[in-house]
C-alpha cells in the first residue's frame, strides 16, 4: 500500500468519526420520526435560524405597527390597529406631498423612487464600462482594479465626510473652481445639485463592488467567441451588443437585482452628507424610518414600522416582478 | 487533624471567595459624552469615593454625544445601559430616572439646582423628586469678530441692542471688510428658540401643550428673511434636512463670519484654536420685540430606575455634588455653574484666557435674564420634539417646500402627534 493511499484511508477513518460518533443519536431520533421526516431533522437547525432571524422580526415588526406609544417592550404598547397606516395615507392627493399629514414620509417614498431607478442605472453603466476597460490588456491593470474597488471598503461615513470636504461652499472643488478663474459653486444648497451628487456619491462609492462581479463575467465568456467575430470582421460595437452583453445577461441580472436592493438601503452617506436636505430633496424612506423611529424624542416606533413595513412590500413586488422577467430570460 | 485544617481552610477560601465577589459586585457605570475634558475629571474625582468605599468599581464610559442622544434612549426604552448617565434630554427621559432624595442631602440640593432639578421631573406638578445633579448650566449667545468691527470702522452694538440691530450693523462689517456672511446660527432648534422668544414665543404654555403663536411666526419669516438677502448662509439651515444638528463654528474660528449664534460649550476651542489671531467677544443677547433672551441648557447626571445600586449610585452623586468637587469640575471643564452658590460666589478658571473669562463672565450675566418661556420651555418634555420639528420646516421653507404659514402648521401636527405618541 503506497504512502499515498495510506494517509487516504487514514483521512478517511478520521473524517468519518463525528459520523459514527452521532450515529447512535441519529438512529434514536430515525426511529422516532420515522425515516420520510429525516429530512425536516436536518433542516431543523436552519429552519431555526431563519425563524428566529428572519420570521420572527417580520411578525414583531408587523405587531409594533398595529401598536402605539413610545414604549419599546410589547406588553406595553396598546393595540391601536390601523391608526399608524391610517396616518401615513391621511392624503388629500397622494401625488402632492404638502397635502398629506406626514408630507415628508410621502416626499422621502417619492425622491426613493426617483433615485433607485437613475442610482442604479448610473451604477451599472459606470461599472460596466469600468470593467471593460479593466478586462482589456492595459498597462498597470491591478492597480486601476485596486483604485476602483477601495471606496468600497471605506466606511459610508468617511465616504460622505471627505465628499462634504470637497463639495462644502469653501471645499477642494470650489477652491480648484476659483483657481482656474471661474465662479464657485454652492453645490450641496440647491436641491438640483444635492441630489446629482447624491447619486454621484453613491455610485462613486459602491461601484467597485459591481465592476469586479461584471469583470469576472467578462473573463468567462470564452476568447474563441471573440476570435471568431474577429474573423468576421464584425466591428466593435457590434461585437458588444451581440456578443458581451447577451453572454453577460445573467451576470448583469444578478447585479442589477444587487444594485437595486443596496440603493433601496441607501442611508449613511446621504444622512451625514445633507441630513435630507436641501429641505427634503435628498430624503430617502430609510432615512424617514431612522428619524421617525429613532432620531426623534419621544420615539414614534409604531409609525416607524409602519413605513418600513409597507417599504418592504414595495419591494417584495418589485423582487417578484425581477424573478419574474429573470425567469423569462432563463427561458430564452 | 489534617482533615480538620482542610475542612478549615475550605471554608475560609470560599469565605474569602464570596467577600471578594461581594466587593467587586458593586460596579457602577458612568456614561459621559465626548464633549469636553468630563470623562477625566470624573475619573479623577471617583477615585477618593472608591477609597471611601472599598470594594467599589466606578466605571465611566465615555462616549460619543450622539450616543448620549440616539442610542442611550433606546438602551433605556429596553432597561439596559448605564447606572448613571449625564445627559441633556432632561424632560424627555424623565420617565427613566430613579427618585434618589433618600441618599442625598435633599435641603442642599434644592438650595444649589432648585430651577433646573425641575427640569428632570418630567412637568409632574408637585414633585418634589430629586432625580440627579445638575452638571453643567449651558447658554447660548453671540461670539463676534471685533477685529473686523474695527477694520470697518462700525461701532459694536452695545447690550440692548436688537436682533435686526445686530444684523444692520454685521451686514455693514461683513460688506467693508469682504467678509463672507454677516450672521450664521447652529442649525438647532434650541439656538433658533433664543431668536423665537425674544420675538415673544411662547413655545409652551403652562398646561404642557405646543404653543404656535405669532412670535413665532415673526421670528420664521425674520430667518427667512435673513437667508434670502445673503445675511446668512444656506450652509446651516438651508442645506441640510430632518432633524440633523449641525454646527459650522469653524466659519467663525476662520473670520468668516461676523457674528455666530452658538453656545457656551465652545469657548475652550476658542481659546485654544483663535487665541490672539483675532479679537473677539460674546456679547449680551440680542433683543427681540418681546426680550433680550438666550436659551439655558445644559447636562444632568442622573441614575436610571434599572439600576440594581440605588443606593449606591444616590452616594456617587452626592459625592460629585460636594463644594470641592463642583468647583474642581468647573474650574478645569471652563463650563459655567448650575449650582447657586457657584453662580453668586463666581469660579475661579485658572487654565482660561482673560478673554475667555470675560466671556464666561458674559454668559453668566445673562442667566438671570432669560425669560421664563426659556427655562419652561428647556424643562418641557416634548421640547426636543418641538426642536426636531423647527429645523425641519424651517429648512422646508428656506427652500420653497412650504410657506411659514404652512410650516407652522406642520410645527403644531408633528409635536401633537409626538405627544399622542407618547401616550401624552
Amino acid at each position: 500500500m503506497s504512502v499515498r493511499t495510506q494517509f487516504a484511508s487514514s483521512a478517511a477513518v478520521i473524517l468519518a468519526l463525528p459520523a459514527r460518533l452521532i450515529e447512535p443519536f441519529m438512529s434514536g431520533v430515525q426511529k422516532l420520526v420515522g425515516i420520510k421526516r429525516m429530512p425536516w431533522v436536518f433542516l431543523a437547525p436552519n429552519l431555526t435560524a431563519v425563524v428566529l432571524f428572519a420570521l420572527l422580526p417580520v411578525f414583531i415588526n408587523i405587531f409594533y405597527s398595529v401598536s402605539g406609544s413610545d414604549r419599546l417592550y410589547p406588553w406595553d404598547r396598546p393595540l391601536v390597529g390601523g391608526a399608524n397606516y391610517q396616518t401615513l395615507f391621511d392624503c388629500g392627493n397622494y401625488f402632492d406631498p404638502s397635502t398629506c399629514s406626514r408630507d415628508l414620509f410621502w416626499r422621502a417614498l417619492g425622491n426613493t423612487m426617483v433615485f433607485v431607478p437613475i442610482q442604479v442605472v448610473c451604477m451599472i453603466v459606470v461599472a460596466l464600462l469600468t470593467a471593460l476597460c479593466l478586462n482589456r490588456d492595459i498597462r498597470g491593470r491591478g492597480f486601476f482594479r485596486g483604485i476602483f474597488f477601495f471606496p468600497v471598503m471605506l466606511s459610508p461615513v468617511v465616504v460622505a465626510l471627505t465628499w462634504q470636504w470637497i463639495l462644502q461652499r469653501n471645499g477642494a472643488l470650489n477652491g480648484l473652481i476659483s483657481y482656474v478663474g471661474l465662479t464657485p459653486v454652492n453645490w450641496l444648497v440647491f436641491p438640483n445639485t444635492a441630489f446629482f451628487w447624491s447619486v454621484f456619491i453613491t455610485v462613486w462609492a459602491h461601484m467597485g463592488f459591481y465592476t469586479i462581479i461584471l469583470l469576472a463575467g467578462l473573463q468567462a465568456i470564452p476568447r474563441d467567441v471573440y476570435e471568431a467575430a474577429r474573423m468576421d470582421s464584425a466591428t466593435p460595437t457590434r461585437v458588444f451588443f451581440k456578443i458581451t452583453l447577451p453572454l453577460l445577461k445573467p451576470v448583469l441580472l444578478v447585479v442589477f437585482i444587487l444594485a437595486v436592493i443596496r440603493s433601496v438601503q441607501t442611508f449613511d452617506e446621504l444622512y451625514v452628507l445633507t441630513g435630507g436636505g436641501p429641505g427634503s430633496a435628498t430624503m430617502l424612506m430609510v432615512q424617514y424610518i431612522y428619524e421617525v423611529g429613532f432620531a426623534s424624542q419621544p420615539r414614534n416606533f409604531g409609525l416607524a414600522a409602519a413605513a418600513s413595513l409597507l417599504l418592504g412590500l414595495a419591494l417584495l413586488i418589485f423582487t417578484g416582478i425581477q424573478m419574474r422577467i429573470s425567469r423569462g430570460g432563463n427561458n430564452d | 487533624m489534617i482533615r480538620r485544617s482542610l475542612t478549615t481552610s475550605t471554608a475560609l477560601a470560599l469565605l474569602m471567595a464570596s467577600a471578594t465577589s461581594m466587593a467587586h459586585g458593586q460596579q457602577i457605570t458612568l456614561m459621559v459624552g465626548d464633549t469636553g475634558s468630563g470623562g477625566t475629571l470624573f475619573e479623577e474625582m471617583s477615585k477618593s469615593f472608591e477609597a471611601e468605599n472599598p470594594g467599589v468599581d466606578v466605571v465611566i464610559e465615555e462616549v460619543s454625544y450622539q450616543t448620549i442622544v440616539e442610542s442611550l434612549p433606546v438602551q433605556l426604552e429596553a432597561g439596559e445601559g448605564p447606572d448613571i448617565a449625564i445627559i441633556t434630554d432632561l424632560g424627555g427621559l424623565s420617565r427613566f430616572y430613579q427618585d434618589i432624595t433618600p441618599y442625598v442631602d435633599a435641603a442642599y440640593f434644592e438650595q444649589e439646582w432648585g430651577q433646573t432639578l425641575q427640569w428632570l421631573r418630567g412637568g409632574i406638578a408637585g414633585s418634589t423628586a430629586i432625580n440627579g445633579m445638575p452638571t453643567t448650566l449651558t447658554v447660548n449667545g453671540a461670539y463676534v469678530n471685533l477685529t473686523l468691527f474695527e477694520q470697518a470702522g462700525v461701532p459694536v452694538p452695545q447690550e440692548g441692542a436688537t436682533w435686526k440691530e445686530w444684523a444692520e450693523a454685521t451686514r455693514q462689517v461683513a460688506e467693508a471688510t469682504g467678509t463672507e456672511f454677516a450672521m450664521e446660527m447652529d442649525r438647532s432648534g434650541h439656538r433658533f428658540a433664543s431668536l423665537a422668544i425674544s420675538h415673544g414665543a411662547q413655545m409652551v404654555d403652562e398646561a404642557g401643550k405646543p404653543v404656535v403663536d405669532d412670535g413665532l411666526k415673526a421670528a420664521i419669516e425674520q430667518f427667512v428673511e435673513w437667508h434670502q438677502d445673503g445675511t446668512m448662509p444656506m450652509d446651516l439651515w438651508g442645506a441640510v434636512g430632518g432633524a440633523t444638528h449641525r454646527e459650522l463654528f469653524s466659519d467663525f474660528l476662520n473670520a468668516n463670519v461676523v457674528l455666530y449664534f452658538g453656545g457656551s460649550w465652545t469657548l475652550a476651542q476658542m481659546d485654544s484654536e483663535v487665541g490672539d489671531l483675532f479679537d473677539w467677544a460674546v456679547m449680551p443677547a440680542p433683543c427681540g420685540p418681546s426680550s433680550c433672551t438666550v436659551m439655558p441648557g445644559g447636562g444632568a447626571m442622573t441614575v436610571f430606575s434599572h439600576t440594581d445600586n440605588p443606593e449606591l449610585a444616590g452616594k456617587l452623586i452626592a459625592h460629585f455634588a460636594k463644594p470641592e468637587n463642583l468647583d474642581y469640575y468647573i474650574s478645569n471643564e471652563v463650563e459655567l455653574p448650575s449650582a447657586a452658590s457657584q453662580i453668586a460666589n463666581g469660579v475661579d478658571y485658572p487654565s482660561a484666557s482673560q478673554r475667555t473669562s470675560e466671556a464666561l463672565a458674559t454668559f453668566i450675566n445673562q442667566i438671570p435674564k432669560m425669560d421664563p418661556a426659556a427655562f419652561r420651555f428647556q424643562g418641557w418634555r416634548y421640547q426636543r420634539a418641538m426642536m426636531n420639528a423647527l429645523t425641519t420646516r424651517i429648512s422646508q421653507v428656506l427652500n420653497s417646500e412650504l410657506t411659514v404659514d404652512e410650516a407652522l402648521v406642520r410645527i403644531e401636527e408633528d409635536v401633537n402627534l409626538a405627544i399622542q405618541a407618547a401616550g401624552g
